[in-house]
Protein backbone atom coordinates (compact mmCIF):
# COMPACT_ATOMS: atom_id res chain seq x y z
CA UNK A 1 0.00 0.00 0.00
CA UNK A 2 1.35 3.39 -0.89
CA UNK A 3 1.61 6.06 1.74
CA UNK A 4 -0.16 8.56 -0.47
CA UNK A 5 -3.27 6.36 -0.52
CA UNK A 6 -3.32 5.69 3.22
CA UNK A 7 -6.09 8.20 3.89
CA UNK A 8 -8.52 6.23 1.74
CA UNK A 9 -10.86 3.55 3.11
CA UNK A 10 -9.63 -0.04 2.87
CA UNK A 11 -13.15 -1.23 1.95
CA UNK A 12 -15.09 0.11 -1.02
CA UNK A 13 -18.11 2.30 -0.29
CA UNK A 14 -20.27 -0.42 -1.81
CA UNK A 15 -18.97 -2.90 0.77
CA UNK A 16 -19.56 -0.37 3.55
CA UNK A 17 -23.20 -0.10 2.47
CA UNK A 18 -23.43 -3.91 2.65
CA UNK A 19 -21.82 -3.72 6.10
CA UNK A 20 -24.46 -1.27 7.31
CA UNK A 21 -27.23 -3.45 5.88
CA UNK A 22 -25.84 -6.53 7.64
CA UNK A 23 -25.62 -4.70 10.98
CA UNK A 24 -29.26 -3.66 10.53
CA UNK A 25 -30.30 -7.24 9.69
CA UNK A 26 -28.62 -8.61 12.82
CA UNK A 27 -30.48 -6.06 14.94
CA UNK A 28 -33.77 -6.90 13.21
CA UNK A 29 -33.17 -10.60 13.90
CA UNK A 30 -32.72 -10.08 17.64
CA UNK A 31 -35.47 -7.48 17.97
CA UNK A 32 -37.93 -9.99 16.52
CA UNK A 33 -36.80 -12.53 19.12
CA UNK A 34 -37.00 -10.09 22.01
CA UNK A 35 -33.29 -10.28 22.86
CA UNK A 36 -32.07 -7.08 24.54
CA UNK A 37 -29.22 -5.14 22.94
CA UNK A 38 -26.54 -4.02 25.40
CA UNK A 39 -23.31 -2.11 25.05
CA UNK A 40 -20.89 -2.91 27.84
CA UNK A 41 -17.62 -0.98 28.31
CA UNK A 42 -14.67 -1.48 26.00
CA UNK A 43 -12.38 -0.14 28.74
CA UNK A 44 -12.32 -2.24 31.89
CA UNK A 45 -10.49 -2.64 35.19
CA UNK A 46 -9.76 -6.30 34.37
CA UNK A 47 -8.54 -8.28 31.42
CA UNK A 48 -8.71 -11.94 30.51
CA UNK A 49 -6.53 -14.79 31.74
CA UNK A 50 -6.96 -16.85 28.53
CA UNK A 51 -3.56 -18.24 27.64
CA UNK A 52 -3.92 -17.42 23.96
CA UNK A 53 -5.48 -13.95 24.19
CA UNK A 54 -3.53 -10.74 24.74
CA UNK A 55 -5.25 -7.68 26.17
CA UNK A 56 -4.17 -4.23 25.10
CA UNK A 57 -3.47 -2.18 28.23
CA UNK A 58 -3.73 1.52 28.82
CA UNK A 59 -3.78 4.03 31.68
CA UNK A 60 -6.04 6.84 32.81
CA UNK A 61 -4.46 10.11 33.92
CA UNK A 62 -3.71 10.15 37.65
CA UNK A 63 -4.53 6.45 38.11
CA UNK A 64 -1.58 4.03 38.42
CA UNK A 65 -3.73 0.95 37.86
CA UNK A 66 -3.81 -0.43 34.30
CA UNK A 67 -7.01 -0.55 32.30
CA UNK A 68 -7.72 -3.18 29.69
CA UNK A 69 -9.35 -2.97 26.28
CA UNK A 70 -11.78 -5.89 26.12
CA UNK A 71 -10.95 -8.96 24.05
CA UNK A 72 -14.66 -9.83 24.23
CA UNK A 73 -17.62 -8.48 26.20
CA UNK A 74 -18.10 -11.88 27.86
CA UNK A 75 -17.42 -11.00 31.51
CA UNK A 76 -19.50 -7.83 31.50
CA UNK A 77 -22.38 -9.58 29.75
CA UNK A 78 -22.29 -12.40 32.29
CA UNK A 79 -22.52 -9.84 35.07
CA UNK A 80 -25.66 -8.47 33.40
CA UNK A 81 -27.06 -12.02 33.18
CA UNK A 82 -26.38 -12.51 36.90
CA UNK A 83 -28.15 -9.20 37.55
CA UNK A 84 -31.25 -10.61 35.84
CA UNK A 85 -31.06 -9.05 32.39
CA UNK A 86 -32.48 -12.09 30.60
CA UNK A 87 -31.23 -12.91 27.10
CA UNK A 88 -28.91 -10.22 25.71
CA UNK A 89 -26.80 -9.50 22.63
CA UNK A 90 -24.07 -7.07 21.77
CA UNK A 91 -22.49 -5.80 18.56
CA UNK A 92 -19.30 -4.13 19.61
CA UNK A 93 -15.64 -3.48 19.11
CA UNK A 94 -13.10 -5.74 20.77
CA UNK A 95 -9.31 -5.63 20.76
CA UNK A 96 -6.70 -8.37 20.62
CA UNK A 97 -3.02 -7.64 20.64
CA UNK A 98 -0.64 -9.66 18.49
CA UNK A 99 -3.30 -10.69 15.99
CA UNK A 100 -2.77 -9.59 12.41
CA UNK A 101 -3.38 -11.68 9.32
CA UNK A 102 -5.74 -11.70 6.34
CA UNK A 103 -8.38 -12.86 8.84
CA UNK A 104 -7.34 -10.84 11.89
CA UNK A 105 -7.41 -7.14 12.62
CA UNK A 106 -6.37 -6.11 16.17
CA UNK A 107 -9.67 -4.19 16.48
CA UNK A 108 -12.75 -5.96 15.18
CA UNK A 109 -16.50 -6.24 15.63
CA UNK A 110 -17.87 -9.13 17.63
CA UNK A 111 -21.49 -10.22 17.74
CA UNK A 112 -21.92 -11.91 21.09
CA UNK A 113 -25.14 -13.18 22.60
CA UNK A 114 -26.44 -15.16 25.57
CA UNK A 115 -29.67 -17.10 25.73
CA UNK A 116 -31.08 -17.88 29.15
CA UNK A 117 -32.28 -21.50 29.55
CA UNK A 118 -30.89 -22.49 26.15
CA UNK A 119 -28.75 -25.57 25.67
CA UNK A 120 -25.77 -25.45 23.31
CA UNK A 121 -27.93 -27.37 20.80
CA UNK A 122 -30.75 -24.78 21.06
CA UNK A 123 -28.25 -22.01 20.48
CA UNK A 124 -26.75 -23.74 17.43
CA UNK A 125 -30.26 -23.84 15.93
CA UNK A 126 -30.61 -20.13 16.52
CA UNK A 127 -27.22 -19.46 14.91
CA UNK A 128 -28.33 -21.45 11.85
CA UNK A 129 -31.46 -19.27 11.69
CA UNK A 130 -29.35 -16.10 12.00
CA UNK A 131 -27.07 -17.23 9.15
CA UNK A 132 -30.06 -18.04 6.99
CA UNK A 133 -31.76 -14.69 7.75
CA UNK A 134 -28.72 -12.44 7.43
CA UNK A 135 -26.63 -13.95 4.63
CA UNK A 136 -28.92 -16.61 3.13
CA UNK A 137 -26.71 -19.48 4.28
CA UNK A 138 -27.79 -23.08 3.56
CA UNK A 139 -28.71 -25.48 6.41
CA UNK A 140 -25.85 -26.27 8.80
CA UNK A 141 -24.23 -29.62 9.54
CA UNK A 142 -22.81 -30.82 12.85
CA UNK A 143 -19.84 -33.07 13.56
CA UNK A 144 -18.26 -34.02 16.87
CA UNK A 145 -14.64 -32.96 17.39
CA UNK A 146 -13.58 -36.52 18.13
CA UNK A 147 -15.29 -37.94 15.01
CA UNK A 148 -13.78 -35.20 12.84
CA UNK A 149 -10.25 -36.02 13.99
CA UNK A 150 -10.79 -39.75 13.44
CA UNK A 151 -12.22 -39.11 9.94
CA UNK A 152 -9.58 -36.64 8.82
CA UNK A 153 -6.42 -37.78 10.59
CA UNK A 154 -7.19 -41.25 11.88
CA UNK A 155 -6.40 -40.01 15.37
CA UNK A 156 -8.65 -40.19 18.43
CA UNK A 157 -7.99 -36.87 20.21
CA UNK A 158 -9.37 -38.24 23.49
CA UNK A 159 -7.24 -41.40 23.59
CA UNK A 160 -4.36 -41.74 26.06
CA UNK A 161 -1.80 -41.96 23.25
CA UNK A 162 -3.16 -38.89 21.41
CA UNK A 163 0.11 -36.94 21.67
CA UNK A 164 2.17 -39.63 19.93
CA UNK A 165 -0.56 -40.39 17.39
CA UNK A 166 -0.90 -36.70 16.51
CA UNK A 167 2.87 -36.30 16.19
CA UNK A 168 2.92 -39.21 13.76
CA UNK A 169 -0.06 -38.03 11.70
CA UNK A 170 1.03 -34.38 11.56
CA UNK A 171 4.64 -35.11 10.66
CA UNK A 172 3.31 -36.42 7.32
CA UNK A 173 1.95 -32.95 6.52
CA UNK A 174 4.10 -30.51 4.52
CA UNK A 175 6.07 -28.09 6.69
CA UNK A 176 4.92 -29.48 10.04
CA UNK A 177 7.38 -32.29 10.81
CA UNK A 178 10.05 -30.19 12.54
CA UNK A 179 7.54 -28.45 14.76
CA UNK A 180 5.58 -31.53 15.88
CA UNK A 181 8.62 -33.63 16.67
CA UNK A 182 9.57 -31.15 19.41
CA UNK A 183 6.01 -30.49 20.56
CA UNK A 184 4.74 -32.59 23.47
CA UNK A 185 1.80 -30.45 24.53
CA UNK A 186 -1.51 -32.05 23.56
CA UNK A 187 -3.48 -28.82 23.20
CA UNK A 188 -0.85 -27.26 20.94
CA UNK A 189 -0.93 -30.35 18.70
CA UNK A 190 -4.73 -30.29 18.64
CA UNK A 191 -4.75 -26.59 17.71
CA UNK A 192 -2.17 -27.22 15.02
CA UNK A 193 -4.12 -30.14 13.54
CA UNK A 194 -7.35 -28.17 13.59
CA UNK A 195 -5.98 -24.92 12.16
CA UNK A 196 -3.56 -26.27 9.56
CA UNK A 197 -5.02 -29.57 8.44
CA UNK A 198 -8.65 -30.12 9.36
CA UNK A 199 -10.18 -26.65 9.06
CA UNK A 200 -8.98 -26.15 5.45
CA UNK A 201 -10.65 -29.46 4.53
CA UNK A 202 -14.13 -28.53 5.78
CA UNK A 203 -16.65 -27.88 3.02
CA UNK A 204 -16.73 -24.07 2.62
CA UNK A 205 -20.26 -24.19 1.16
CA UNK A 206 -21.88 -25.70 4.26
CA UNK A 207 -21.80 -23.96 7.64
CA UNK A 208 -20.35 -26.63 9.93
CA UNK A 209 -20.61 -26.86 13.71
CA UNK A 210 -17.83 -28.79 15.40
CA UNK A 211 -19.04 -29.83 18.86
CA UNK A 212 -17.85 -31.48 22.08
CA UNK A 213 -14.35 -30.03 22.29
CA UNK A 214 -11.89 -31.75 24.64
CA UNK A 215 -12.21 -30.60 28.25
CA UNK A 216 -8.71 -29.08 28.15
CA UNK A 217 -9.99 -26.67 25.49
CA UNK A 218 -13.10 -25.73 27.40
CA UNK A 219 -12.26 -22.25 28.77
CA UNK A 220 -15.66 -21.08 30.05
CA UNK A 221 -17.76 -24.08 28.99
CA UNK A 222 -19.51 -26.66 31.13
CA UNK A 223 -18.14 -30.17 31.00
CA UNK A 224 -20.40 -32.84 29.56
CA UNK A 225 -22.26 -34.87 32.19
CA UNK A 226 -22.18 -38.01 30.07
CA UNK A 227 -18.50 -37.80 29.07
CA UNK A 228 -16.37 -35.49 31.25
CA UNK A 229 -13.51 -35.79 28.74
CA UNK A 230 -15.39 -33.28 26.58
CA UNK A 231 -17.03 -29.90 27.14
CA UNK A 232 -20.19 -28.27 25.82
CA UNK A 233 -18.20 -26.09 23.50
CA UNK A 234 -18.78 -25.69 19.77
CA UNK A 235 -17.23 -23.80 16.93
CA UNK A 236 -18.75 -22.76 13.62
CA UNK A 237 -16.81 -22.86 10.35
CA UNK A 238 -18.20 -21.41 7.14
CA UNK A 239 -16.64 -20.24 3.89
CA UNK A 240 -13.29 -21.64 5.00
CA UNK A 241 -13.24 -19.38 8.05
CA UNK A 242 -13.68 -19.94 11.78
CA UNK A 243 -16.76 -17.83 12.39
CA UNK A 244 -18.01 -18.43 15.93
CA UNK A 245 -17.25 -20.05 19.25
CA UNK A 246 -19.96 -20.99 21.75
CA UNK A 247 -20.48 -22.62 25.11
CA UNK A 248 -23.00 -24.05 27.42
CA UNK A 249 -21.79 -21.53 29.95
CA UNK A 250 -20.01 -22.46 33.12
CA UNK A 251 -22.01 -21.06 36.06
CA UNK A 252 -19.96 -22.49 38.92
CA UNK A 253 -17.82 -19.77 40.55
CA UNK A 254 -15.43 -22.21 42.25
CA UNK A 255 -14.75 -24.08 39.03
CA UNK A 256 -14.30 -20.76 37.21
CA UNK A 257 -11.77 -19.60 39.79
CA UNK A 258 -9.80 -22.83 39.38
CA UNK A 259 -9.69 -22.39 35.61
CA UNK A 260 -8.50 -18.79 36.05
CA UNK A 261 -5.75 -20.04 38.32
CA UNK A 262 -4.73 -22.77 35.86
CA UNK A 263 -4.68 -20.20 33.02
CA UNK A 264 -2.44 -17.86 34.98
CA UNK A 265 -0.01 -20.67 35.81
CA UNK A 266 0.14 -21.59 32.14
CA UNK A 267 0.68 -17.96 31.15
CA UNK A 268 3.51 -17.75 33.63
CA UNK A 269 5.08 -20.97 32.32
CA UNK A 270 5.05 -19.67 28.76
CA UNK A 271 6.49 -16.28 29.72
CA UNK A 272 3.34 -14.24 29.10
CA UNK A 273 2.22 -11.24 31.12
CA UNK A 274 0.14 -12.05 34.20
CA UNK A 275 -3.41 -10.77 34.28
CA UNK A 276 -5.31 -10.70 37.54
CA UNK A 277 -8.56 -12.64 37.51
CA UNK A 278 -11.69 -10.52 37.36
CA UNK A 279 -13.21 -10.58 40.91
CA UNK A 280 -16.39 -8.92 39.65
CA UNK A 281 -17.14 -11.83 37.32
CA UNK A 282 -16.44 -14.31 40.12
CA UNK A 283 -18.71 -12.38 42.51
CA UNK A 284 -21.47 -12.36 39.89
CA UNK A 285 -21.15 -16.13 39.41
CA UNK A 286 -21.25 -16.62 43.19
CA UNK A 287 -24.41 -14.56 43.35
CA UNK A 288 -25.83 -16.85 40.66
CA UNK A 289 -25.85 -16.71 36.89
CA UNK A 290 -28.82 -18.37 35.19
CA UNK A 291 -28.22 -21.46 33.04
CA UNK A 292 -27.51 -20.19 29.56
CA UNK A 293 -25.67 -20.75 26.33
CA UNK A 294 -23.60 -18.04 24.69
CA UNK A 295 -21.70 -17.49 21.47
CA UNK A 296 -19.29 -14.97 19.99
CA UNK A 297 -19.41 -14.54 16.22
CA UNK A 298 -16.92 -12.49 14.20
CA UNK A 299 -19.11 -9.93 12.45
CA UNK A 300 -16.41 -8.82 10.00
CA UNK A 301 -15.75 -12.42 9.06
CA UNK A 302 -19.46 -13.03 8.46
CA UNK A 303 -19.37 -10.11 6.03
CA UNK A 304 -16.21 -11.55 4.41
CA UNK A 305 -17.96 -14.86 3.81
CA UNK A 306 -21.13 -13.13 2.56
CA UNK A 307 -19.23 -10.96 0.07
CA UNK A 308 -16.56 -13.58 -0.69
CA UNK A 309 -13.67 -11.34 0.42
CA UNK A 310 -10.32 -12.86 1.29
CA UNK A 311 -8.88 -10.09 3.45
CA UNK A 312 -10.56 -8.62 6.52
CA UNK A 313 -9.34 -5.15 5.44
CA UNK A 314 -11.71 -5.39 2.48
CA UNK A 315 -14.73 -5.23 4.81
CA UNK A 316 -13.44 -2.62 7.32
CA UNK A 317 -13.68 1.15 6.78
CA UNK A 318 -10.02 1.39 7.80
CA UNK A 319 -7.89 -1.67 8.55
CA UNK A 320 -5.14 -1.27 11.16
CA UNK A 321 -2.53 -0.11 8.63
CA UNK A 322 -4.78 2.84 7.75
CA UNK A 323 -6.35 3.44 11.16
CA UNK B 1 23.45 -12.40 15.20
CA UNK B 2 20.19 -11.41 16.84
CA UNK B 3 17.27 -13.76 17.28
CA UNK B 4 13.90 -12.88 15.83
CA UNK B 5 10.56 -13.68 17.41
CA UNK B 6 7.75 -14.85 15.12
CA UNK B 7 5.95 -11.53 15.62
CA UNK B 8 8.89 -9.81 13.89
CA UNK B 9 8.51 -12.09 10.86
CA UNK B 10 7.87 -10.31 7.57
CA UNK B 11 8.75 -10.74 3.93
CA UNK B 12 12.45 -10.10 3.35
CA UNK B 13 13.65 -10.96 6.88
CA UNK B 14 16.79 -13.13 6.81
CA UNK B 15 16.86 -16.10 9.16
CA UNK B 16 18.90 -19.29 9.61
CA UNK B 17 17.14 -22.59 8.87
CA UNK B 18 18.75 -26.02 8.42
CA UNK B 19 22.17 -24.36 8.70
CA UNK B 20 21.46 -22.18 5.67
CA UNK B 21 20.62 -18.48 5.40
CA UNK B 22 17.06 -17.98 4.20
CA UNK B 23 14.80 -15.09 3.29
CA UNK B 24 11.17 -15.03 4.36
CA UNK B 25 8.98 -14.81 1.25
CA UNK B 26 5.60 -14.87 2.93
CA UNK B 27 4.44 -14.97 6.54
CA UNK B 28 0.91 -15.63 7.69
CA UNK B 29 -0.40 -15.97 11.21
CA UNK B 30 -2.94 -18.75 11.63
CA UNK B 31 -4.83 -18.63 14.91
CA UNK B 32 -7.81 -20.51 16.22
CA UNK B 33 -9.95 -18.08 18.23
CA UNK B 34 -9.29 -19.78 21.54
CA UNK B 35 -6.07 -21.58 20.73
CA UNK B 36 -2.38 -21.42 20.08
CA UNK B 37 -1.33 -19.21 17.15
CA UNK B 38 1.08 -20.41 14.48
CA UNK B 39 3.09 -18.72 11.77
CA UNK B 40 2.97 -20.40 8.40
CA UNK B 41 6.03 -19.18 6.56
CA UNK B 42 7.36 -19.63 3.04
CA UNK B 43 11.11 -19.22 2.98
CA UNK B 44 13.64 -19.15 0.19
CA UNK B 45 16.95 -20.82 0.95
CA UNK B 46 19.50 -18.33 -0.28
CA UNK B 47 22.19 -20.83 -1.28
CA UNK B 48 20.16 -23.60 -2.90
CA UNK B 49 17.39 -21.26 -4.03
CA UNK B 50 14.79 -23.76 -2.85
CA UNK B 51 11.48 -22.43 -1.53
CA UNK B 52 10.06 -24.40 1.39
CA UNK B 53 7.12 -24.04 3.75
CA UNK B 54 7.57 -24.18 7.51
CA UNK B 55 5.32 -23.69 10.49
CA UNK B 56 6.38 -22.08 13.75
CA UNK B 57 4.58 -21.77 17.04
CA UNK B 58 3.90 -18.05 17.51
CA UNK B 59 6.18 -16.68 20.19
CA UNK B 60 9.08 -18.98 19.25
CA UNK B 61 12.24 -17.32 18.07
CA UNK B 62 14.78 -18.20 15.40
CA UNK B 63 18.36 -17.19 14.73
CA UNK B 64 18.82 -14.29 12.35
CA UNK B 65 21.17 -14.60 9.36
CA UNK B 66 23.89 -12.03 8.72
CA UNK B 67 22.92 -11.44 5.14
CA UNK B 68 23.22 -8.18 3.20
CA UNK B 69 22.75 -7.15 -0.40
CA UNK B 70 25.34 -4.82 -1.98
CA UNK B 71 25.64 -3.33 -5.46
CA UNK B 72 29.01 -3.99 -7.12
CA UNK B 73 30.38 -3.54 -10.63
CA UNK B 74 31.47 -6.67 -12.49
CA UNK B 75 35.15 -6.56 -13.46
CA UNK B 76 36.44 -9.82 -14.93
CA UNK B 77 36.66 -13.58 -14.62
CA UNK B 78 40.04 -15.15 -13.91
CA UNK B 79 38.99 -18.66 -14.86
CA UNK B 80 38.00 -19.61 -11.33
CA UNK B 81 36.47 -16.52 -9.71
CA UNK B 82 34.35 -13.63 -10.89
CA UNK B 83 35.60 -10.32 -9.53
CA UNK B 84 33.40 -7.41 -8.52
CA UNK B 85 34.26 -3.93 -7.26
CA UNK B 86 32.57 -1.38 -5.05
CA UNK B 87 32.63 1.77 -7.21
CA UNK B 88 32.87 4.03 -4.16
CA UNK B 89 35.45 2.28 -1.96
CA UNK B 90 37.16 0.35 -4.81
CA UNK B 91 37.07 -2.69 -2.53
CA UNK B 92 36.97 -5.93 -4.54
CA UNK B 93 35.12 -9.18 -3.85
CA UNK B 94 35.49 -12.51 -5.67
CA UNK B 95 32.51 -14.82 -6.16
CA UNK B 96 32.82 -18.50 -7.02
CA UNK B 97 30.88 -20.45 -9.64
CA UNK B 98 28.27 -21.59 -7.11
CA UNK B 99 27.48 -18.01 -6.07
CA UNK B 100 27.41 -16.69 -9.64
CA UNK B 101 25.17 -19.52 -10.84
CA UNK B 102 22.90 -18.66 -13.78
CA UNK B 103 23.89 -15.00 -13.60
CA UNK B 104 27.08 -15.95 -15.47
CA UNK B 105 25.37 -15.60 -18.84
CA UNK B 106 24.34 -12.00 -18.14
CA UNK B 107 27.60 -10.60 -16.76
CA UNK B 108 28.79 -7.57 -18.70
CA UNK B 109 31.92 -5.70 -17.62
CA UNK B 110 31.17 -2.53 -15.63
CA UNK B 111 27.50 -3.51 -15.18
CA UNK B 112 26.36 -3.11 -11.57
CA UNK B 113 25.10 -6.37 -10.07
CA UNK B 114 23.54 -7.11 -6.68
CA UNK B 115 25.60 -9.52 -4.58
CA UNK B 116 24.18 -11.22 -1.51
CA UNK B 117 26.77 -11.69 1.20
CA UNK B 118 26.43 -14.12 4.10
CA UNK B 119 28.93 -13.47 6.89
CA UNK B 120 30.79 -11.33 4.35
CA UNK B 121 30.99 -14.03 1.64
CA UNK B 122 29.07 -13.86 -1.63
CA UNK B 123 26.35 -16.51 -1.92
CA UNK B 124 24.45 -15.20 -4.91
CA UNK B 125 24.74 -12.69 -7.75
CA UNK B 126 21.80 -10.96 -9.40
CA UNK B 127 22.50 -9.24 -12.74
CA UNK B 128 20.87 -5.93 -13.68
CA UNK B 129 17.30 -6.28 -14.99
CA UNK B 130 18.46 -5.28 -18.47
CA UNK B 131 21.79 -5.98 -20.14
CA UNK B 132 23.16 -5.17 -23.60
CA UNK B 133 25.02 -7.94 -25.40
CA UNK B 134 26.38 -8.57 -28.88
CA UNK B 135 25.07 -11.37 -31.07
CA UNK B 136 27.87 -13.75 -32.04
CA UNK B 137 25.84 -16.34 -33.87
CA UNK B 138 22.42 -16.56 -35.50
CA UNK B 139 20.92 -17.73 -38.78
CA UNK B 140 20.68 -15.02 -41.41
CA UNK B 141 17.02 -14.04 -41.29
CA UNK B 142 14.81 -12.38 -43.83
CA UNK B 143 15.79 -8.73 -44.10
CA UNK B 144 12.24 -7.68 -44.94
CA UNK B 145 10.71 -9.17 -41.79
CA UNK B 146 10.15 -6.32 -39.36
CA UNK B 147 7.03 -7.62 -37.67
CA UNK B 148 9.15 -9.84 -35.46
CA UNK B 149 6.89 -12.84 -35.88
CA UNK B 150 8.28 -16.24 -35.22
CA UNK B 151 11.85 -15.33 -34.36
CA UNK B 152 15.01 -17.41 -34.25
CA UNK B 153 17.60 -18.36 -31.64
CA UNK B 154 20.68 -16.14 -31.28
CA UNK B 155 23.82 -16.80 -29.26
CA UNK B 156 25.23 -13.81 -27.38
CA UNK B 157 28.83 -12.99 -26.51
CA UNK B 158 28.41 -14.48 -23.02
CA UNK B 159 27.04 -17.75 -24.39
CA UNK B 160 23.42 -16.95 -23.51
CA UNK B 161 20.85 -18.00 -26.12
CA UNK B 162 17.73 -15.85 -26.63
CA UNK B 163 14.98 -15.74 -29.23
CA UNK B 164 15.28 -12.67 -31.45
CA UNK B 165 13.22 -11.37 -34.40
CA UNK B 166 14.28 -12.61 -37.83
CA UNK B 167 15.72 -9.24 -38.92
CA UNK B 168 18.37 -9.13 -36.17
CA UNK B 169 21.84 -10.04 -37.42
CA UNK B 170 25.26 -11.19 -36.17
CA UNK B 171 27.32 -8.32 -34.77
CA UNK B 172 24.33 -6.32 -33.62
CA UNK B 173 23.93 -5.41 -29.91
CA UNK B 174 20.58 -6.21 -28.31
CA UNK B 175 18.90 -5.37 -25.01
CA UNK B 176 17.69 -8.40 -22.98
CA UNK B 177 15.49 -8.65 -19.89
CA UNK B 178 17.55 -10.92 -17.58
CA UNK B 179 14.53 -11.83 -15.42
CA UNK B 180 12.67 -13.49 -18.32
CA UNK B 181 15.64 -14.04 -20.65
CA UNK B 182 13.68 -12.28 -23.41
CA UNK B 183 14.79 -9.98 -26.20
CA UNK B 184 13.66 -6.35 -25.70
CA UNK B 185 15.12 -4.32 -28.59
CA UNK B 186 18.10 -3.60 -30.79
CA UNK B 187 20.59 -1.11 -29.44
CA UNK B 188 21.85 1.62 -31.79
CA UNK B 189 25.61 1.87 -31.51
Amino acid sequence: MQRSNAWQPSATLEVLRERAALLAKVRTFFAARDVLEVDTPVLSHYGVTDVHLQNLRTHLAGDPAPYFLQTSPEYAMKRLLAAGSGSIYQLGKVFRDDEQSPRHNPEFTLLEWYRVDYSAADLMQEIAALLQFTVGAPPTQTVRYQDLFIQQLGVDPLADDAVVALQQALSQQPGLAELVIREKHLDTLLDLAMAMVIEPRLDPEIPTFVTDYPASQAALAQLSQGDPRVAHRFELFYGGIELANGYQELTDATEQQQRFKRDREQRKASGKSDTPEDPRLLAALECGMPDCAGVALGFDRLLMVFLNKRHIGEVLPFAIDRA
Amino acid sequence: MANYSTNEFKAGLKIMQDGEPCAIVENEMVKPGKGQAFNRVRIRKLISGKVVEKTFKSGDSVEGADVIDIDLAYLYNDGEFWHFMNNETFEQIAADEKAVGDAVKWLVEQDVCTLTLWNGNPISVAPPNFVELEITETDPGLKGDTAGTGGKPATLSTGAVVRVPLFVQIGEVIKVDTRSGEYVSRVQK
